[in-house]
């Protein structure tokens, strides 16, 4: 789960990690008031969506004065700000925050993530601050340092110590990095974070360090545990239909393409996908039903593709394991029995209950085409579809 | 001959008395695996469906001698049951809780570190050697006996490449899902190391998906130190850049993660990679004749 830039600096506030003052708004007229509560100037003025790359957009604005600062957020509230990380779509800004403005002296990098070659917690740190950290990862590799956590003692000080050395600080600023990299794991590992990226770390023209920016994502798999952040999820920043196939604890990925497809597993579901382009097809989403999807999950499963207008045909491919194909053969049926079918329908059915599963397809007097395999299933479908 | 589990491997279920536990527990015994038992704690002392229930896995491993254990216990506790466990001896433990918190599975790694225990999963389906030992959620009956070794990250992708091994009346050694998770206890390598010193693996596929180097790692392997030949597939690409993985995760292995790349040096390493799913068993029939 994403949160905003605002909501990340509250948290890593919380934990005693050095960030601008700042205040998110909803309008023009409280952004004016906030600058002023805030001091004398200049601001920081940035749109909040879920997205990097703002600066570039126009998300981000530096006001000398409180009515500039307005006028700036005007100009933000409603605006369709596209990054590249948005899509051509791009997403419409909501919410502003606005910040007291520094002194730059200097620009880092930071990150913490989990390497899933070492199992460990890993401090990523650059001097390149500021920059697309990909760039520099591909251009100028040697620039980045890596610092892997032991996790029954943590980040310890003599490890952000060498990372503060590396990045060229002075000890005054050595003094300050290490309490800040510490926090930083600490917010990591006690909100369950994926990843949490300081980029860019800045110093001031004073000799203070402070995140200017900060993008936190957590792990969907330990919210449980985190009800105060699950919180802060904000639905507008989200695909509408992704948004009900995780009501109903279903792995959905809107695409570009016009063939549905519900498939169960996620590794069979990217494979679903590939075999329909591998055969000249477009596929419209990635539809993971699960293992022990219900059959009132997969009735929804199914009406969320065929409620999908750019839908021109679906693939149904489960492989039953834990999942039984006649669970999977009845939420297609009471699906199909509320909305209707007016696509082209192929279903492919292997595994637990096979048998029971395609004779009740069989019998619901649905037009269903039924496929021995997923070459043969896929093959089927790019051919209604495509002609 | 096959890897991690025969026909003499003793399974406990961590979880019995829930109703998935249970249901493959049943579904497991039925196939002929040895399950000895299961542990839910407060309910030691009872039996369910003729599997005597313990507290905990040190009374169950003591009575039993059981030396393997199958976790469906949701995620909030899987870790705990994981290590639990590890402590009380058992030698393979297989996770198939999916929803684990990644940073538990951190913890775990490092508590594993040094034990004389193997931990497979979690979000696996589990392994089986067919004909003998079935631990977790596969079907049965798609499997058949024979000479061929398959490992994937998958569980559904897994079947239909065990499927389209046994339609073409090919058998399989040892089947190993190792799970989807970024953090989990056993790798690609680890499997493809107990195959190529499995005498009655003769040739393997392995199934990979998009994100991060396991599948390179392995391919390493194969070019460096296997005899037999390989087939591979890799799932997801046509899978959307940064849905699932941040991006700085992708930099940190080096800007390796996607499939496009993952099948070229898969190749370069003389592995047979099939384009599509459905070809899987046809791409070791490429290199290899039963």
């Amino acid at each position: 789960m994403n949160i905003h830039e605002y909501q990340a600096k509250a948290i890593l506030r919380n934990f005693g990690v050095p960030v601008p003052e700042g205040h998110v708004v909803y309008n023009s007229n409280s952004a004016r008031d906030w600058a002023k509560r805030l001091g004398s100037g200049p601001w920081a003025v940035k749109a909040q969506i879920h997205a990097g790359g703002r600066g570039k957009g126009g998300g981000v604005k530096i006001a000398k004065t409180a009515d500039e600062v307005k006028q700036f957020a005007r100009d933000m509230f409603g605006m369709t700000l596209v990054t590249h990380q948005t899509g051509p779509e791009g997403k419409i800004v909501k919410r502003v925050l606005i910040e007291s403005g520094c002194n730059i002296a200097d620009e880092f990098y930071l990150s913490f993530l989990v390497d899933r070659a070492t199992d460990k917690v890993t401090l990523m740190a650059s001097a390149e601050g500021g920059m697309d950290i990909e760039e520099v990862a591909a251009k100028t590799p040697e620039k980045i340092f890596f610092e892997a956590v032991d996790p029954t003692v943590g980040l310890s000080a003599f490890q952000a110590r060498k990372v503060a050395f590396k990045l060229g600080f002075a000890i005054a600023q050595v003094k300050q990095a290490v309490p800040l990299l510490m926090n930083l794991y600490k917010v990591f590992v006690e909100t369950d974070c994926s990843l949490l990226e300081i980029n860019p770390l800045v110093l001031t023209g004073e000799g203070d360090l402070l995140c200017l920016d900060a993008k936190l994502n957590f792990d969907d798999n330990a919210l449980f545990r985190h009800l105060r952040i699950r919180d802060l999820r904000d639905y507008d920043e989200e695909d509408a239909n992704e948004i009900e196939a995780s009501q109903y604890d279903l792995s959905y990925i809107a695409l570009d393409g016009n063939i549905g497809c519900m498939v169960n597993g996620a590794g069979l579901a990217m494979a679903t996908m590939d075999i329909i382009k591998h055969y000249g097809g477009d596929p419209a989403n990635f539809l993971d039903v699960g293992g022990g999807a219900t059959i009132e999950r997969v009735t929804e499963a199914f009406k969320l593709i065929l409620s999908d207008d750019k839908v021109k045909g679906i693939l149904v491919n489960i492989f039953g394991g834990i999942m039984k194909c006649d669970v999977i053969a009845t939420g297609v049926i009471e699906g199909a029995k509320q909305l209707g079918v007016k696509v082209p329908l192929v279903v492919r059915l292997e595994g637990t209950n096979v048998e029971l599963g395609k004779k009740m397809l069989a019998e619901s007097g649905l037009n269903i085409v039924s496929a021995d395999g997923m070459a043969d299933a896929a093959e089927k479908i790019v051919k209604a579809v495509n002609g | 001959m096959s890897i991690l589990v025969d026909k003499n491997t003793r399974v406990i279920t961590q979880g019995i008395t829930g109703a998935t536990g249970l249901f493959h527990a049943k579904g497991a015994r039925d196939y002929g695996t040895r399950m000895v038992g299961g542990v839910t704690p407060g309910k030691g002392g009872t039996q369910i469906e003729g599997f005597p229930v313990f507290n905990t896995v040190e009374d169950a491993v003591k009575e039993t001698g059981a030396n393997a254990s199958v976790i469906y216990v949701p995620p909030i506790g899987s870790a705990d049951a994981i290590m639990e466990a590890a402590d009380a001896g058992i030698e393979l433990v297989i996770c198939i809780t999916e929803g684990v918190p990644v940073l538990d599975m951190v913890k775990v790694i490092k508590y594993m570190e040094g034990r004389n225990c193997r931990l497979v999963g979690p979000n696996c389906p589990g392994v089986i050697t067919p004909e003998e030992c079935k631990i977790g959620i596969m079907p049965g009956y798609i499997h058949k006996k024979g000479p061929v070794g398959v490992v994937s990250r998958s569980g559904t992708l897994t079947y239909e490449a065990v499927w389209q091994l046994t339609t073409r009346n090919i058998g399989q050694t040892t089947c190993v899902g190792i799970g989807g998770d970024p953090v989990n206890g056993t790798s690609h390598l680890d499997i493809l190391r107990m195959f190529e010193d499995d005498p009655a693996t003769e040739a393997v596929i392995m199934i990979g998906e998009i994100g991060g180097d396991a599948e390179e790692q392995a391919a390493e392997f194969v070019r460096d130190h296997m005899t037999k030949p390989v087939a591979a597939f890799i799932a997801g690409a046509t899978a959307p850049a940064g849905k699932r993985m941040g991006h700085a995760g992708a930099i940190i292995s080096g800007g390796k993660g996607d499939a496009a790349s993952k099948k070229a040096f898969l190749r370069e390493c003389g592995v047979s990679v099939a384009d599509s799913p459905a070809a899987m068993a046809d791409a070791l029939l490429d290199i290899w004749q039963p």
